[in-house]
Formats: C-alpha cells, sequence, structure tokens
C-alpha cells in the first residue's frame, strides 16, 4: 500500500529526466541527411576572381573544409578568429561559398579582418546552399578524399570543437 | 500644408524604395495552388513553428522560389518531398514517414490512451465492488431510520 504514494514521485522523475535530456538538445541543430553522402556537385564563379570557376570537384583526392558565411552573418564575425588560426596550421584547403551576399560587401569584411580561405565560391542567389541543406550561416562540411561530406558543423566553429571533433576526424580522413 | 503634403509624399516614396522587393507573384494560380498545398505540409527551418507556406524569412522565399520551379518541370508530389527531404532531413515533413525511427512518435499518443482508458476500467471496477459489498446490517438500518427520525422533527 505504501507504493501508491510513490508513484507520483516516480512520475515526477521520469518527467525530470525527459525535461533535462530536452533542455540540452538544442531545438536549431537538425541533423544533416547529407552526412556520408555524396557532397553535391556545383560549379559557381568565384568571389575574389569571378572569372574562375570553382566546382566541387576540384578538390577530389584531398580532405577539405566547406565553409559557409555571408557578410551580413553575425555569428561568422565570432568564428572568423577560428578559422583564420585554424589556416595559419595549413592542414587542409579551407573553401569558403559566400552565401547570399554581395561581391562588395563579402571583399570588405575579407580586407578588414582577413582571408582564412583557400578558395571562395560566390552563391549570390542560394541554389548551392540549398542543395547543401544550409538554412543558418554559418554551417561548415567536412568533406573526404571520395568527395563524401563526413561531418557538418551548425553554427559558429569553436576552438573547442576544432579541437576535440574536427581535427582529429581530419587526422583519420587523412590517413585513409 | 502643400509643403507638408509634399513631404509626406516624399517619405512614403523613400519608404517604398526602401522596402524589400515584393515577392514574386503568381503568374501561373495552379502552380501557385500546388505550392500553398505542398508547402503548409513543410516547416520552414528558420522559424521551425511555421510552415514554408506562412514563413516570410529568406530562406523560405528561396525554397518556395525551388519548389515552383520543381512544380512547372511536372514533378510529382512525392519526388518534390523527395527534394527537400535529400537536404534537410524528415524535419521539413510536418507528417513524419512511418519507420522504425518514428514508431513511437506515431503509436506513442495511442500507446498513452489504451493505458489510460485500462486504468479507468480497472478503477471504476474495483470501485463498484467496494460498494456493492456495503450492506447495512438489520441493526445498522435502525440506528440510521431513527436518526432520519430524529432529523425531521
Amino acid at each position: 500500500m505504501k507504493a501508491k504514494f510513490l508513484i507520483p514521485l516516480a512520475l515526477f522523475g521520469v518527467l525530470v529526466v525527459f525535461l533535462a535530456a530536452g533542455l540540452r538538445l538544442d531545438p536549431h541543430e537538425v541533423p544533416s541527411p547529407l552526412v556520408n553522402k555524396p557532397a553535391p556537385a556545383f560549379k559557381v564563379p568565384q568571389l575574389e576572381q569571378p572569372g574562375l570557376q570553382f566546382a566541387a570537384e576540384d578538390l577530389k583526392g584531398k580532405v577539405w573544409l566547406f565553409n559557409v558565411w555571408a557578410s551580413w552573418c553575425v555569428a561568422c564575425r565570432q568564428e572568423h578568429p577560428v578559422l583564420m588560426q585554424f589556416a595559419r596550421q595549413q592542414m587542409i584547403p579551407i573553401i569558403g561559398l559566400d552565401y547570399k551576399d554581395q561581391r562588395k560587401d563579402a571583399m570588405g569584411v575579407l580586407q578588414r579582418s582577413g582571408n582564412p580561405y583557400d578558395v571562395i565560391a560566390f552563391d549570390g542567389d542560394g541554389r548551392v546552399g540549398i542543395d547543401y541543406g544550409v538554412y543558418g550561416v554559418p554551417e561548415s562540411y567536412l568533406i573526404d578524399k571520395a568527395g563524401v561530406i563526413r561531418y557538418k558543423h551548425i553554427g559558429p566553429i569553436t576552438t573547442e570543437a576544432l579541437e576535440k571533433t574536427i581535427i582529429p576526424l581530419i587526422n583519420e580522413l587523412k590517413k585513409s | 500644408m502643400k509643403i507638408i503634403y509634399a513631404l509626406m509624399l516624399a517619405l512614403l516614396a523613400c519608404g517604398g524604395a526602401m522596402a524589400k522587393e515584393a515577392p514574386q507573384l503568381a503568374e501561373d494560380p495552379v502552380v501557385e495552388q500546388r505550392l500553398i498545398v505542398i508547402s503548409e505540409e513543410m516547416r520552414c527551418l528558420v522559424c521551425q513553428n511555421e510552415s514554408l507556406a506562412g514563413s516570410r524569412s529568406d530562406l523560405a522565399n528561396d525554397l518556395r522560389r525551388e519548389l515552383r520551379t520543381l512544380i512547372k518541370q511536372g514533378k510529382t508530389d512525392a519526388e518534390i518531398r523527395e527534394f527537400m527531404v535529400s537536404r534537410y532531413g524528415d524535419f521539413v515533413l510536418y507528417r513524419p514517414p512511418v519507420k522504425p525511427s518514428t514508431w513511437l512518435l506515431w503509436a506513442g499518443p495511442f500507446g498513452l490512451m489504451i493505458l489510460g482508458v485500462v486504468a479507468l476500467f480497472v478503477y471504476l471496477r474495483r470501485r463498484s465492488t467496494d460498494v456493492g459489498t456495503d450492506v447495512l446490517t438489520d441493526d445498522e438500518r435502525k440506528r440510521a431510520e431513527a436518526m432520519l427520525q430524529e432529523g425531521e422533527k
């Protein structure tokens, strides 16, 4: 009979567990179905030299980081120094995708705060972004030698994410 | 007075010029009708509580443009859904497909309802048997009648 009084307490416990788990999840981090799928092909003009094209196939055989950014994106400014520091290590090519932006504005940002990218593809109308399932900049993709997306980072890359997740994965992917 | 009017007009004109360009209007009502039906069933990824049909976000505008193109190309509803799911996952669908990872989602509410109904029946049955066994003895009945008579006086 005593056990009956414990039922509400048990229910409360279940509720707390669900709440705690729910608070840990970020509803804005939607898992991408593109992970472990071939990176969508595209060919667009470059930002700095509009006469030249950049295609995803150009980097076949290399592990590379594909970072979607824009001059109007506030969180990208937070991410920028982390990318600059990562670029200095020269581990892998960093390719930018300037998403729904004006060339002039994007160039201004790079001149003011530096350019961590090896090449920047220009996606003025956001078509490439749609193929990559971009829904909020910044987003980054780690693409392996075979051109398969192996990891997607949503939101600004932090030093912690870089050191704990991205760099170990790069080392692993480089070996294969 | 005229100057004020002129100023107001000028202000209005500025406002109009500064406002964002109007979203592309339907040139084909049939396409637009299908677009609405399809995009009402999809979630906008930027404002997650809005449907793709209702959202004013930039991404929703772009996606509606893409869907419009697909509709004009004569793609079926299933193909258009596939276009969205392959990019954003099942999350974009307000009605996710029934598969092992969504069984709990689909069956959960019915399971809880069945549980509730069973609990209700058990409770009601137990209560009716409790009530049934409580019959007054002759002695108790006399006392009760005496009390009632006293109350009437």
